[in-house]
C-alpha cells in the first residue's frame, strides 16, 4: 500500500541542497529523511544517515545526482544510495513526487 | 551518431594509459580496438624484476584484466602483430590477416632490446630482458643450468642480475665503464652500490667489452672478451640499452628520427596518427621510463578527446634501483663541476663509507639541478620536486641536506623511514591503513600516483600528515616507475585548469557566478564536485567582492550555517570574545543559554572563548537570538581569533598593551574569509605567553615597537612563524599584517594554510610585497578594508530573516 505524504512547498527545497524530514517508522522509532533538489530539480529521498558513521548526508555538499557526506566525504548516490567506489555501503531510499507545487515523499507502509 | 574509430597498436603501458585517461574525460567518443603482439593482456613491465625476483607473480602484476577490456567495450586482439598501415584507407592489418579500420590511430609500440652485433648474439640462450617471455625464459634456465652472464651494469642489467642469484645462478655482470650505472651514479656511489651487491654474491667485470659468444649444439657456452679471458656461460642476457621501436610506423611513410616524430600533443607527421611511449622521438629525446609515458598519455588523451588543451614539454626523469636492499635514488645532471666543464656548479656531498650513506646535490644558480642518493634515499623525491620547479634553494640551504625533516609529524610515532617501517606498522592514523596495505594497493592495482593511493587505500587522504610518508611508500615501491606530482595540479578531476589558472580566469573573465564560471571554463561536470565549487566560491568572492554572489550550497556545511558541525551531527556554538575578554555580563548570559537549551557541554576553547557543545540544528537560530553576541566564525575558512596575553595593563613584565591590540585587529578583520583558517596572536613581551610563534601572523610587543612574525602552524606539523618585520605603532601592525593576509587571501590557492603559500612562494616574495613595496602593501591593506565593508554577523542576520533561512527548519511529518 502506498503511503504518500506531503512534505514542503517545492521552493522550499534549496536547488543543489536539502531538507530534513523528521517522521516516525512503524515501531515508533525517528526517521531522519534527506530530501534533496538536483540543478535539474529532480527531487530525491534518501535516508539521512551516511553507511559510513551515520552522519547526516542531507547537510552535505550535493553535486551532479551525488552528495558528498559532511562528516568523512563519502560520496552518496542520490539515484540509488550506494557509496562511490572505493567505499562499499548503501542507505535506503524514498520515493518522491512534485504536485501542484508540493513535494511528495512515499513512506514504507 | 556513429562513433569514431580508434586503433591502438601496442597494447602496453603507455597505450593503455592513454584508453584509461580518454576512458575518463570522454568515455563515449570512440569505439576502441587495441592490438598486442604478447599473449597478455596489458601489464605492469616495471614490476617483472620483482618478478624474476620471486617477489611477485605475473598474476600480480596484470594491470587491465580482459574483464575490464570487455566491461569499457574494448575489442582487444592478443598475439596480435600489426605489419601494415595503409593510411590511404585508413586502416591497419595483422599478420594473421585481421583488419581494423580506424579515424584516430594510436602507436605505442614501445622499445625493443638492443642486441650487440657479435658472433653468436643468435644462439639459444641469449637473451633481451623485455617482456614475460623473457622472465619465463631466465626462471627456467635457472632451474636447468648454473652459469649465467649479464651484459651491462645498467638498471635494467642489474635487476636482471639480482633476479637471477636469487633464482640460483652464479651470475657475472659484465660492463664497459669504470663503475656501474654510470648514467646514474658518481665513481663513489657506484662502488658503494658494486660493494654491497657482490656482497649479495654478484661477480662484476668492469672496465670489459664483450667480443664474441661461443655455443655447442646451437646453445651458448662461452663469452670471450676484448682482453682474451673467457666465461662460461649457459644464459647470456643482453642488457645495455633499449631502441625506439618505429619499424612499422616508418614503413608506413611516417617520418621518423630515431623514433616516431611527435610534436608537444603527441600527434605524428600524419595528423590522424598519434603516438605516445618508448617508440616516440619528442624534441630528440626517447624516453625509457613511465614517469614521462603517463604525462605523455594525460596530453595525448586529451587531445583524441577534442579538448585540444595540454602540451606535453618533455619530462625531467629520475631512478630508483628495485633491488631489495639497496637504495639508490638519482635525477637530474648529477656531474660535477669539473666532470662537465662548468665552473658555476656547486656540490653539497654527504659520505659515511661505514654506515652506506652517501648524498650529493649538484647545484647551480641557486637550484638543484642533480642528485645522487646512496644508502639514505628518503628525501629524493622532495629534492626531485625543487629540481623539477626550479626552486631556489638559499632559504634552506644549510639544512637541505639532512632532508625535508617534515615527516615526525603528530599521528604516527615519530616514524619518518618508509623503509624502515613493518608492514603491520600503522602509517595512516585518520583511516587506521598500514604500511603492508598500501604496498599491497599499491602493487596488486597498479596505481602510480599519490591521489590513486589516497582513493584506494584512503591513506593521507584525511588530515594529510602522512602524505610525505605514503610518498616514500609508493617511490619505493614503484622505483623508477614513480612520478612525482607536478605542484601545479589540477583543481580537481572536472577540470584540467590548476588553481592559478582558475584563478586568472575569474579575474580576467569576471565571472561572478559559480555556473558561469563552471560553463565559461568548459568544466566537464555540470555544477562541479564537493572539492572545487567550495575553492570556486572563495576564489570568486576574494577576486570580486561586494559583486561576486555567494553560493551557500558550494559552502561546507559549517559556513553554511555558521556552527561546527560535530559526530553525532549536533553543532557547537562559539561566540566571539574579542581578543579572549569577555564581562559578567557576557558569561551569565551565556550560562542562562546553555541552562535553556539543556547544552550537553560547556568547554574553554584553545582560541580564549566558550564552546557550547551538542545543540541542535533547529534551536541554532533561538539560541543566537538569545546569546545577542557576535559570531566567532570558528567554523570558518577565515578569521578565527586573536589570542593575546594580559599586556602591560596588569603584567608586570608586559611592554606593551597586546589585549588592546587584538581586540583592535579582531575587530578590523571580523567576518574576513580566507582560503583557510587564519589565527593571530598578540603577545606583550618576549617571554610570548600568546604562543605568536604558532600562529599565522603573531606579533610580538617589545620595548621599541612590534615583531611581526608569519606562517606559523600549531596543527599536523608545527611550524614556527618566520621573522617578517618590525614596526613601531599600532596602526602599522595593523596596515603590514592586514596586507600580508590580503596578497595570501589573493594569491594561495583554496586550502592552503599561510606556511604552505610562504613555503611555495618563498619568505623573499612575501618581504618584496609587504616589505619594500610601499605602495603595493598599502594598497593591499586598502583592498582588505574594501572587501570587509558592510559586512555584517551572520548570526544576527539569520534572526533577523528566519523566513529566508528555511535551512534551519526540521520538517516534521
Amino acid at each position: 500500500m502506498s503511503n504518500w505524504v506531503k512534505v514542503a512547498p517545492f521552493e522550499e527545497i534549496p536547488r543543489l541542497g536539502a531538507r530534513v524530514v523528521r517522521t516516525k517508522n512503524k515501531d515508533e522509532s525517528e526517521l531522519e529523511i534527506g530530501v534533496f533538489r538536483l540543478e535539474d530539480d529532480r527531487i530525491f529521498a534518501i535516508n539521512n544517515k551516511c553507511p559510513h558513521k551515520a552522519g547526516p548526508l542531507s547537510q552535505g555538499i550535493v553535486y551532479g545526482d551525488k552528495v558528498a557526506c559532511p562528516m568523512h566525504s563519502w560520496k552518496i548516490s542520490l539515484i540509488d544510495g550506494k557509496a562511490d567506489e572505493p567505499d562499499v555501503g548503501e542507505t535506503a531510499c524514498f520515493n518522491t513526487k512534485v504536485e501542484d507545487g508540493f513535494v511528495y515523499l512515499e513512506l514504507k507502509a | 551518431m556513429q562513433k569514431m574509430k580508434l586503433v591502438v597498436v601496442g597494447n602496453g603501458m603507455a597505450g593503455m594509459r592513454v584508453v584509461e585517461e580518454l576512458l575518463k574525460i570522454s568515455p563515449d567518443l570512440y569505439d576502441i580496438t587495441v592490438f598486442g603482439d604478447e599473449p597478455y593482456p596489458n601489464y605492469n613491465r616495471i614490476m617483472l624484476s620483482p618478478v624474476l625476483a620471486n617477489e611477485q607473480t605475473i598474476n600480480d602484476i596484470i594491470l587491465n584484466t580482459r574483464e575490464w577490456y570487455a566491461e569499457n567495450n574494448i575489442t582487444l586482439y592478443t598475439s596480435a602483430r600489426i605489419n601494415k598501415i595503409d593510411r590511404k584507407n585508413r586502416l591497419v592489418i595483422a599478420e594473421d590477416g585481421t583488419t581494423a579500420e580506424y579515424d584516430r590511430l594510436l602507436l605505442a609500440t614501445g622499445s625493443k632490446p638492443f642486441m650487440l652485433p657479435i658472433t653468436g648474439a643468435n644462439l639459444d640462450g641469449v637473451i633481451g630482458y623485455r617482456d614475460i617471455k623473457d622472465t619465463d625464459e631466465m626462471i627456467a634456465t635457472a632451474k636447468t643450468h648454473q652459469h649465467a652472464v649479464v651484459i651491462g651494469g645498467g638498471l635494467l642489467g642489474l635487476e636482471a642480475a639480482n633476479g637471477l642469484k636469487i633464482q640460483g645462478m652464479d651470475v657475472t655482470v659484465i660492463h664497459r665503464n669504470e663503475w656501474l650505472l654510470e648514467r646514474q651514479l658518481d665513481k663513489t656511489a657506484g662502488k658503494m652500490l658494486q660493494k654491497s651487491l657482490e656482497t649479495k654474491g654478484l661477480k662484476f667485470q668492469l672496465n670489459q667489452n664483450t667480443k664474441e659468444i661461443t655455443g655447442k649444439n646451437g646453445r651458448v657456452s662461452n663469452v670471450h672478451f676484448a682482453d682474451g679471458t673467457d666465461l662460461p656461460a649457459d644464459l647470456v642476457v643482453m642488457a645495455v640499452g633499449i631502441r625506439p621501436n618505429f619499424a612499422l610506423a616508418e614503413s608506413a611513410g611516417i617520418y621518423c628520427n630515431k623514433g616516431i616524430v611527435v610534436n608537444d600533443t603527441m600527434q605524428t607527421y600524419d595528423p590522424r596518427v598519434y603516438a605516445v611511449g618508448e617508440c616516440v622521438a619528442h624534441r630528440g629525446i626517447s624516453y625509457g621510463l613511465v614517469a614521462p609515458l603517463f604525462e605523455m598519455a594525460k596530453v595525448c588523451a586529451n587531445h583524441l578527446a577534442n579538448f585540444g588543451i595540454g602540451l606535453y614539454k618533455g619530462s625531467v626523469t629520475s631512478t630508483k634501483l628495485k633491488v631489495t636492499g639497496v637504495d639508490l635514488f638519482s635525477a637530474g645532471d648529477f656531474r660535477s663541476g669539473a666532470e662537465a666543464g662548468d665552473e658555476e656548479r656547486e656540490e653539497i656531498v654527504l659520505h659515511d663509507a661505514v654506515g652506506g650513506v652517501y648524498k650529493k646535490l649538484v647545484i647551480k644558480d641557486d637550484k638543484i639541478i642533480g642528485s645522487v642518493l646512496y644508502g639514505d634515499t628518503a628525501d629524493g623525491a622532495w629534492y626531485f620536486q625543487m629540481l623539477r620547479d626550479n626552486k631556489p634553494i638559499h632559504e634552506i640551504r644549510d639544512s637541505l641536506m639532512f632532508g625535508q625533516d617534515s615527516l615526525g609529524n603528530t599521528g604516527h610515532q615519530g616514524n619518518d623511514k618508509a623503509a624502515a617501517m613493518t608492514n603491520e606498522m600503522e602509517v595512516c592514523g585518520c583511516n587506521g591503513v598500514c604500511k603492508g596495505t598500501i604496498v599491497k594497493a599499491i602493487q596488486d592495482q597498479g596505481l602510480f600516483t599519490i591521489d590513486d593511493v589516497k582513493k584506494q587505500t584512503k591513506a593521507g587522504s584525511s588530515c594529510g600528515s602522512c602524505v610525505g610518508l605514503v610518498e616514500q611508500i609508493l617511490a619505493s615501491t614503484l622505483g623508477g616507475g614513480y612520478a612525482p606530482p607536478s605542484t601545479s595540479k589540477a583543481i580537481c578531476g572536472c577540470s584540467d585548469l590548476n588553481h592559478e589558472q582558475v584563478r586568472e580566469e575569474i579575474r580576467s573573465k569576471k565571472y561572478l557566478n559559480i555556473p558561469d564560471a563552471i560553463k565559461g571554463m568548459t568544466w566537464r561536470t555540470p555544477n562541479g564536485c564537493a572539492t572545487c565549487r567550495p575553492a570556486l566560491n572563495y576564489y570568486l568572492l576574494s577576486t570580486w567582492p561586494h559583486e561576486a554572489v555567494d553560493d551557500p550550497q558550494s559552502r561546507f556545511i559549517n559556513e553554511r550555517v555558521h556552527a561546527n558541525i560535530q559526530k553525532d551531527g549536533t553543532y557547537s556554538v562559539i561566540p566571539r570574545m574579542y581578543g579572549g575578554v569577555t564581562t559578567p555580563d557576557q558569561l551569565r548570559k551565556i550560562a542562562d543559554v546553555a541552562d535553556k537549551y539543556a547544552v550537553p557541554m560547556v568547554k574553554v576553547t584553545g582560541g580564549q572563548r566558550i564552546d557550547l557543545l551538542g545543540v541542535k540544528k533547529e534551536d541554532l537560530v533561538d539560541m543566537w537570538k538569545d546569546l545577542d553576541m557576535p559570531s566567532g566564525y570558528a567554523y570558518a575558512k577565515g578569521i578565527r581569533t586573536v589570542k593575546t596575553c594580559v599586556g602591560s595593563e596588569f603584567c608586570r613584565f608586559g611592554t606593551q598593551d597586546s589585549t588592546g591590540l587584538g581586540i583592535k585587529i579582531e575587530k578590523a578583520f571580523d567576518h574576513m574569509w580566507a582560503p583557510h583558517k587564519v589565527k593571530f596572536a598578540v603577545s606583550g613581551c618576549p617571554r610570548n605567553c600568546a604562543e605568536s610563534g604558532i600562529k599565522d601572523v603573531g606579533i610580538i610587543g617589545v620595548d621599541s615597537g612590534w615583531e611581526l612574525y608569519v606562517g606559523g602552524n600549531g596543527g599536523i606539523k608545527t611550524e614556527v612563524a618566520q621573522f617578517l618585520c618590525k614596526v613601531k605603532t599600532a596602526e602599522e601592525v595593523l596596515e603590514y599584517s592586514g596586507a600580508f593576509i590580503q596578497i595570501y587571501r589573493e594569491e594561495a590557492r583554496y586550502l592552503d594554510r599561510t606556511v604552505h603559500w610562504i613555503e611555495r612562494v618563498g619568505l623573499d616574495y612575501v618581504k618584496k610585497r609587504v616589505i619594500e613595496d610601499t605602495e603595493g602593501r598599502k594598497a593591499a591593506y586598502e583592498r582588505l578594508l574594501y572587501a570587509l565593508q558592510g559586512a555584517v554577523n551572520p548570526w544576527a542576520e539569520r534572526v533577523q530573516n528566519r523566513e529566508k533561512h528555511k535551512e534551519f527548519e526540521t520538517i516534521t511529518v
